[in-house]
């Protein structure tokens, strides 16, 4: 067995936790199961790793089968890597019936003919969602496996989720694979990132609980109002204020989880407004700035904003728009024309 | 009874006991909480500034997210001749204390112990902070 791929498995088996170990062995189902009977998994990961090794060693492994092991380890932990949204475009308008060997063989094909120092693995889920792990090399070097980029195809949508790697450079070429590939005709990013996967693809298939707007009456206001759960002796004044923000809070992001996301970033190239006479940028340029929000969980916490009497409700709509526009990365110019105020670009 | 800002909603005047004593509540980790208190006490009556106002700055245990100004705060006390008690919400021990705290003040504003009034203890408590 070569040398790089023996480190190569070795350092795979080190990322998991300990407990995943044999479980995630097993869903690659290259080791038997007499042989992983032999492993000892409750010693020290670095033992156990040299363990795998050595019985991937009896098994001959190829770079192939590592390959499929790191799948399976990016398919469990999406979210140690970021992930981009694309969205196809399709100028014809019949469906074609997607076909999975053809759609992998001019993948390869495509990729393979710019650019012959790849490795290429695929691997489908469920959900129609096709896996892509790619490591890339250069015209004079073989494959990096520490290299790789990730794709998440759902054939039957337009989109992709791209793990963006240290090599943009190979950026355009993949996507031209994927345009070739899945019969479409072109390809744009998005301007939508997240650790989490599985948020980003609640976001575009509308998966997440959204506000809708109905009309209901406000419900008339009794003078004898039922007492509050709670502490009876304390009495809250501001009761009607406070219901106000739950309400508006629920119809503008609904009643279910978030979709989780970590940034939200506005690139502002609007004019400054100041004081006439403070004279501070009186040239008739854009003020550049960037605002960007983070957060371990950005919607619920803007969510969490005006009850906890931090913001006014309702909370400003560049906030709240993020996942019916599906971006996190804005750009705002100024509007020219009858309306004041800012502009967002699409 | 609580509130987020005032003035209070008048609908509820009716239902409202005597009013002894107000706490401001700021909170150091929110540039808006002081902004909301500050725009709260220009709807007070100038006589409750005779002892039956104090602020209450909470947060102070997270010293890295102060947003609001020590002098800001300290100028506030002195600008309104307030009392500034100073405690950590989420830790239970510091919370009882002033809330026993806050319950003595608001004894002795609501003329409950003999001999002491609500403007000798204000400033009483305001030269101890000099």
């Amino acid at each position: 067995m070569d040398v790089t791929v023996a480190e190569y498995i070795r350092r795979t088996v080190l990322k998991i936790p300990r407990d995943e170990i044999k479980t995630m062995l097993q869903k690659w189902g290259f080791l038997s199961e007499t042989q992983l009977q032999t492993v000892n998994f409750h010693q020290i990961k670095e033992n156990i790793s040299q363990d795998v090794v050595q019985l991937c060693e009896e098994n001959s492994a190829d770079i192939k089968q590592a390959a499929v092991l790191d799948i399976i380890y990016n398919h469990i932990y999406p979210n140690k890597r970021v992930w981009s949204v694309y969205q196809m475009n399709k100028t014809g308008e019949e469906t074609e019936f997607f076909d999975l060997t053809d759609f992998k063989k001019k993948f390869k094909r495509r990729l393979r003919s710019a650019l012959k120092n790849v490795t290429i693995n695929f691997r489908e889920y469920e959900d129609n969602a096709v896996w892509i792990r790619i490591a890339w090399g250069t015209p004079y070097t073989k494959p990096n496996q520490y290299k790789t980029s990730y794709v998440v195809y759902h054939s039957q949508t337009p989109y992709v989720f791209i793990s963006v790697s240290v090599l943009k450079s190979n950026l355009p070429l993949l996507c031209q694979a994927l345009v070739v590939a899945s019969n479409y005709h072109d390809i744009r990013e998005m301007e939508l990132r997240s650790h989490s996967l599985n948020s980003l693809k609640d976001i575009v298939f509308k998966r997440y609980s959204q506000n809708f707007q109905t009309y209901y009456p406000r419900p008339l206001q009794e003078r004898n109002v039922a007492p509050e759960s709670g502490d009876l002796r304390i009495i809250h004044e501001n009761r009607n204020e406070r219901e106000r923000i739950q309400r508006v809070n629920q119809e503008v992001f609904g009643d279910g989880p978030q979709p989780k996301l970590e940034f939200a970033q506005y690139k502002l190239e609007t004019m400054f407004k100041s004081d006439p006479k403070m004279g501070v940028l009186d040239e008739k340029e854009p003020f550049r700035c960037l605002v960007k929000f983070s957060s371990p969980h950005l919607l619920e916490s803007l969510k969490s904003l005006a009850p906890a009497g931090m913001a006014d409700a309702p909370l400003s709509p560049l906030l709240t728009c993020i996942p019916q526009k599906a971006r996190n990365y804005f750009k705002i110019r100024e509007k020219k024309g009858f309306f004041p105020g800012s502009f967002v670009s699409p | 009874h609580l509130a987020t800002s005032l003035p209070l909603p008048s609908e509820r005047d009716h239902l409202r006991p005597r009013i002894d004593l107000i706490a401001f509540m700021i909170d150091i980790k929110s540039k808006y909480s002081l902004k909301n208190v500050e725009a709260s006490l220009a709807h007070v009556d100038a006589s409750f500034f005779l002892g039956k106002v104090c602020f209450l700055v909470t947060g102070v245990g997270r010293v890295n997210y102060c947003s609001v100004e020590m002098n800001a705060i300290w100028k506030l006390g002195e600008v309104y001749c307030s009392p500034v008690l100073f405690c950590e919400l989420e830790l239970e021990g510091i919370r009882v204390a002033t809330a026993q705290r806050l319950l003595r003040m608001l004894q002795i504003c609501a003329g409950h112990i003999p001999g002491v009034s609500a403007l000798s203890f204000g400033s009483l408590m305001r030269n101890s902070d000099d």
